[in-house]
């Protein structure tokens, strides 16, 4: 497995990167974590001219509360300094992370790189999902900030620009009424995830569903937020019943993918199962 | 007095090179001014080449030499072992060549190969090479490519077979499936392996010019051989011209047994660039395709007997694919080791075999843990828990009832064990099934089942349970049988060892078996420090180097213990010998006076008349006063052909829940009692079970190749084709009977394959026992989620 030649610059400052990025013309890739991107170039499936690697850049590491409760995990902390944050306190985050990789890729893979990657199955994207998290891009013309609900717009694509870097994922705060869960079916060789759900449910104090955050991944082009699935929740009841007839809309409107591993029949049959269960398991944390 | 490590559980010698990373594998070897290799692989499964264009590769950075099989005058590789007994059945045979030439059979089957300065270089230059393709249709299914309007593979093989092979009483077994009372039938695959062992295949070849002899580095099981059949065979290079080294080998499990084209290839690409070394890797992608596979079988068995559990007659009809062209030994699996085993630990009256062998459009197939037994054993016990389900009997006591009993041995067994081949027969010598079985059934709970099931399906769970009652043959074999025209693969199987005790009282043995991980640096030194009384850390065991070592066979088929270890055993009884002669002629005593008690030789009644080992060999080595019979050195060569194979037997037990909705299956326990005859190191034995049994638990729920109708590997990586992992795994909860082999003097049978053998037919039958209420009888492996769920909702429609 040898890639093809490339060239490396570290960068030593966020603006070098940007530099660099914006100079580059797409043929300039960031080199964060390297999990998903040096395996693409050693298959030969991948390429680029330069690889510009963010990894010493301090300011796009480490999870911060910001005065307004919310949580801000930077572009370049690791799986594994996720799961020792704040961000633990996610149900969702908790139950994701350790079915992430093996220890190595959770060591090296980051934040940041996930959500850029975009994988069709990437786990955290599903939790993000479902936490309505914000992502913060930054280039040479300036900062902004897009809703994660809209940023996976295909297989491996966002809606980020290739002059764009992320610097950081928002969280909205912790809410006492709300429970989340993740719920996933690997796919046995790769480990990613065929079937994976995020759930996060929000309870009206008799007990009931107010309303519901369901996102999937593994099952459509790219990692969504099941709107009839939420539609379907809120202001259910906590029935068995109710709960699976919400989740068997886990896939309506989706183009759910086959491959060698799960057929769409599939798939489909389990997006409904994992769903009910990541709602069942998020509504057990509310007790 | 030095003490006895024979039987214990020593830890291995070996490890602390291999765990603190100074194993030395083929790709650590760095010589002087090597250049490197790679080699381009068809991307079509099946296609004719028009022409191959190097020029622009040869112009590539560092690129030194572009090769085309056109430019390499070697014959194909060998097929040293066809399918047929003495009885004269013709074998189609098509071997690769160092490179194709006309065409290709399957997608990674090599073309071209670029030698350059650094592997990088090599790589990149293959982009370069222009091929005209004119792809051909492909088949990828050994039924279906039998089958009038197949695409056709070569011109000598019609139907794309490459032999129909019978064993067994056809006439005997087709009355009584006749006149059974109950006759089950069913369709089961075997499906397709890929060996993956953690170091993936290389060489290194290097032609001296000034010698004009060659030495080839190889990621091999067999150095010896490989030796013989590069020299005898492929290249014409004379045998004393050729030096093979197998360097640590990082696991095989069957693959480095054989002769690839890569061998012939690095061989002649040295001399083609005037003597510079040249190194080959191979990739883990590259692998799937350059190293053989294993299994791929389909089977139509049909079990016969009477409602009260006697079997009375097995039938199977075998398609063996055995890829695009034939591996070394190809055609001897699924017939030899495979039919003429295929009544397991059953006295079965009638069993008969067809087996098919066929060209398809995939990597060649050949040998791989087990080897033909692991698929004998799914058949045989499949079968079994077919036949139990069918007349409503617990599958243990229909085994119960027709296990080979102590007193039937030797055994001579209906599937044609006992054909005299050459004069020569082999039996089933020794065996005691019921205690092993009645050992794991206990320990695993199996009267509790019927509970465990009921409390197991209230929380949505199925739960299985499944027996695997085996026997294995390991041990292979006395040379008069296998080396008869045929039925082996035309060569010895005996094995051999030197002892030298040096001046310094210091042991150093040769063998010529090969170890892959087994830890036979080791269990080699118990044996020879047992058996020459003196501390295990005074001896070193060598291998592996066809200058150093006697000739020998190499190590795959469980023989190490049992036939190389025998020879050692030997060796020593003759250093022994010397030594007693010589301490004879020191302590001027009659030989016959003098006893020997570990390394003590000494006058019988006056205990303080005695010389050491050391002392022996001391005087012997620098032989200033031998009498005038006696050579210097301590040094004693032996052979040893086996007289009988080994029959390890036992009962493994899974029991497995399925989760009914999602159809995945969890493994949540596992037992087994193995009986592999006295046990050298008994630590060394369960690390081979424990490794085994995942393998044969591998194939059962995860593993499989998948090809697509076009002949492309669709499982073509680790992230498709899953591996076991350890955690997905319960405690193994092993447990043994111990039954000595009467055929060597250490009581050992081999203990490499028997978990790979029995395990895959214990959680098969755990899974389909899972499943049976439902109304689902068989189902194929391997038990993915999706494959289970697909059952269960098929059950559900009615359409088991
Ligand atoms: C063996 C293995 C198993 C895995 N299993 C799983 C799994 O089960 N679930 C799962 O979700 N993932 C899995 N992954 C993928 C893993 O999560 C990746 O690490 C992650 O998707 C990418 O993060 P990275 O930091 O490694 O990014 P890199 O590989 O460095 O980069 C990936 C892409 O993102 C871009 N990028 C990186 N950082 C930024 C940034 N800050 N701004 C803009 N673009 C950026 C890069 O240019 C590149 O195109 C696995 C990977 C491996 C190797």
């Amino acid at each position: 497995m040898i890639p093809a030649a490339f060239d490396y610059q570290r960068s030593a400052t966020l603006d070098d990167a940007l530099k660099a990025i914006a100079d580059g013309g797409g043929t300039v890739k960031l080199l964060a974590g390297g999990q998903s991107l040096l395996p693409l170039l050693k298959l030969r499936l991948g390429s680029a001219d330069r690889l510009v690697d963010i990894g010493r850049l301090g300011e796009l590491k480490g999870v911060r509360r910001l005065p307004d409760g919310r949580l801000a995990i930077g572009a370049m902390t690791t799986y594994s300094e996720l799961a020792a944050s704040s961000a633990r306190h996610y149900g969702v985050v908790a139950d994701a992370l350790p079915t992430i990789g093996d220890v190595q890729v959770r060591n090296r893979g980051t934040v940041g790189g996930a959500v850029a990657h975009a994988d069709p199955a990437s786990d955290l994207a599903a939790c993000f999902l479902a936490l309505d998290a914000e992502i913060v891009a930054r280039s040479v013309r300036g900062e902004r900030t897009i809703p994660v609900d809209g940023f996976f717009t295909g297989p491996f694509s966002t809606a980020l620009a290739t002059d764009e870097l992320i610097t950081e994922v928002r969280l909205p705060g912790p809410r006492d009424d709300a429970g989340s869960a993740y719920a996933s079916l690997e796919q046995p060789a790769s480990g990613y995830a065929m079937v994976g759900a995020a759930v996060v449910v929000f309870v009206a104090g008799d007990g009931s569903i107010e309303g519901a955050n369901v996102a999937l991944t593994g099952v459509g082009p790219h990692p969504y937020r099941a709107r009839a699935v939420e539609a379907a929740l809120a202001g259910s009841d906590r029935s068995a019943a109710s709960l699976a007839a919400a989740a068997a809309h886990a896939t309506d409107g989706i183009d759910v993918v086959g491959d060698i591993h799960a057929g769409r029949e599939y798939r489909t049959a389990m997006a409904a199962v994992y769903t009910r269960r990541a709602i069942e398991a998020a509504l057990a944390r509310l007790g | 007095m030095a003490i006895d490590m024979l039987g214990s559980p020593v830890k291995r010698t070996e490890d602390p090179r291999f765990i603190t990373g100074k194993g030395r594998y083929l790709d650590d070897i760095k010589l002087q001014n090597m250049a490197h290799m790679a080699i381009l692989r068809s991307p079509y499964a099946h296609a004719n080449i028009r022409s191959i264009d190097t020029s622009a590769a040869a112009r590539m950075p560092g690129v030194i030499r572009v090769i085309t099989g056109a430019d390499i005058p070697y014959n194909p590789l060998p097929m040293a072992w066809p399918a047929g007994g003495s009885s004269g059945i013709q074998n189609n045979v098509n071997t690769p060549r160092a490179l194709a030439t006309d065409s290709v059979k399957w997608t990674g089957e090599g073309v071209a190969a670029v030698i350059a300065e650094t592997p990088e270089q090599a790589v990149d230059a293959l982009d370069a090479i222009v091929v005209d393709w004119a792809p051909l249709p492909a088949v990828v299914d050994a039924e279906k490519a039998t089958q009038p309007g197949a695409p056709q593979l070569h011109e000598n093989a019609p139907n794309n077979v490459v032999f129909v092979w019978n064993v067994g009483d056809k006439a005997g077994t087709d009355a009584a499936i006749d006149a059974a009372e109950v006759v089950v039938r069913q369709r089961i695959v075997n499906q397709r392996l890929i060996p993956n062992p953690m170091e993936v295949r290389g060489d290194i070849g290097w032609y001296n010019p000034g010698t004009e002899e060659y030495t080839v580095w190889m990621s091999s099981q067999t150095p010896h051989i490989q030796r013989l059949l590069l020299t005898a065979f492929v290249t014409g290079i004379p045998e004393h011209k050729v030096r093979c080294i197998s360097p640590d080998v990082g696991g095989a499990f069957g693959t480095k047994i054989f002769c690839y084209a890569d061998m012939a290839l690095v061989m002649f690409a040295s001399k083609a660039i005037g003597g510079r070394p040249v190194k080959w890797v191979e990739s883990r992608r590259e692998s799937y395709g350059s190293t053989i596979h294993g299994r791929d079988h389909i089977t139509y068995l049909e079990i016969a007997g009477a409602r009260d559990g006697q079997v009375t007659g097995l039938r199977v009809k075998t398609y063996a694919n055995l890829g695009g062209r034939l591996s070394t030994i190809g055609p001897g699996i699924p017939t030899t080791l495979y039919g003429r085993v295929l009544a397991g630990p059953y006295k079965f009256p009638n069993v008969s075999c067809e087996v098919t062998g066929v060209y398809t459009n995939t990597t060649f197939v050949d040998a791989y843990r087990g080897a033909g037994r692991p698929e004998a054993t799914y058949v045989v016990e499949r079968a079994m828990d077919l036949f139990a389900a069918e007349i409503g009997m617990d599958p243990a006591e229909v085994r119960r009832r027709n296990f080979l009993a102590p007193d039937q041995f030797p055994y001579d067994n209906p599937s044609g064990l006992g054909t005299a081949v050459n004069g020569e027969k082999i039996f089933i010598d020794s065996g005691n099934y019921e205690p092993a079985m009645d050992k794991a059934l206990a320990t695993v709970g199996y009267a509790d089942m019927a509970a465990k099931k009921a409390e197991a399906k209230a929380r949505g769970k199925l739960l299985g349970v499944g027996l695997s009652t085996y026997i294995e043959v390991c041990g292979v074999a006395p040379s008069k049988w296998i080396g008869a025209v045929g039925e082996g693969w035309g060569a010895a199987m005996w094995e051999s060892a030197n002892i030298k005790v040096h001046l310094t009282g210091k042991i150093i043995a040769t063998v010529g078996t090969q170890p892959q991980g087994q830890g036979h640096e080791t269990t080699y030194a118990q044996v020879i420090a047992h058996e020459l009384g003196v501390p295990m850390e005074d001896v070193i065991v060598q291998h592996s180097d066809t200058q150093g070592t006697p000739f020998g066979y190499g190590s795959y088929g469980s023989r190490t213990s049992s036939v190389g270890m025998t020879a050692a055993v030997k060796a020593a009884a003759k250093v022994r010998e010397k030594a007693r002669r010589y301490a004879a002629h020191m302590l001027e005593a009659n030989v016959e006076d003098i006893e020997v008690d570990g390394a003590s030789y000494r006058v019988k009644g006056s205990p303080d008349k005695v010389k050491t080992i050391q002392e022996i060999a001391f005087a012997i080595d620098l032989g200033f006063s031998l009498p005038p019979d006696m050579e210097p050195y301590l040094d004693e060569t032996a052979y040893h052909d086996t007289t009988n194979c080994t029959w390890p037997f036992g009962t493994h037990v899974a029991v497995v829940e399925i989760d009914e909705e999602s159809g995945k299956v969890d493994l949540v326990r596992y037992v087994a009692v193995d009986d592999v005859g006295k046990k050298i190191n008994p630590m060394i034995v369960d690390g081979q079970l424990h490794g085994g049994i995942a393998q044969g638990v591998g194939q059962a729920l995860w593993e499989g190749a998948i090809y697509g109708d076009d002949g492309q590997l669709q499982s073509g990586s680790l992230l498709d084709y899953a591996l076991p992992r350890a955690s997905w795994l319960p405690n193994l909860e092993l447990d043994e009977t111990v039954t000595p082999s009467p055929v060597n003097p250490l009581g050992v049978k081999g203990v490499g394959e028997a978990g790979a053998i029995a395990s895959t037919a214990a959680v098969a039958n755990a899974v389909v026992d899972a499943l049976r209420p439902l109304g689902i009888r068989h189902l194929d492996m391997p038990y993915t989620a999706q494959t289970v769920w697909r059952a269960i909702q098929g059950s559900k429609g009615g359409q088991a």
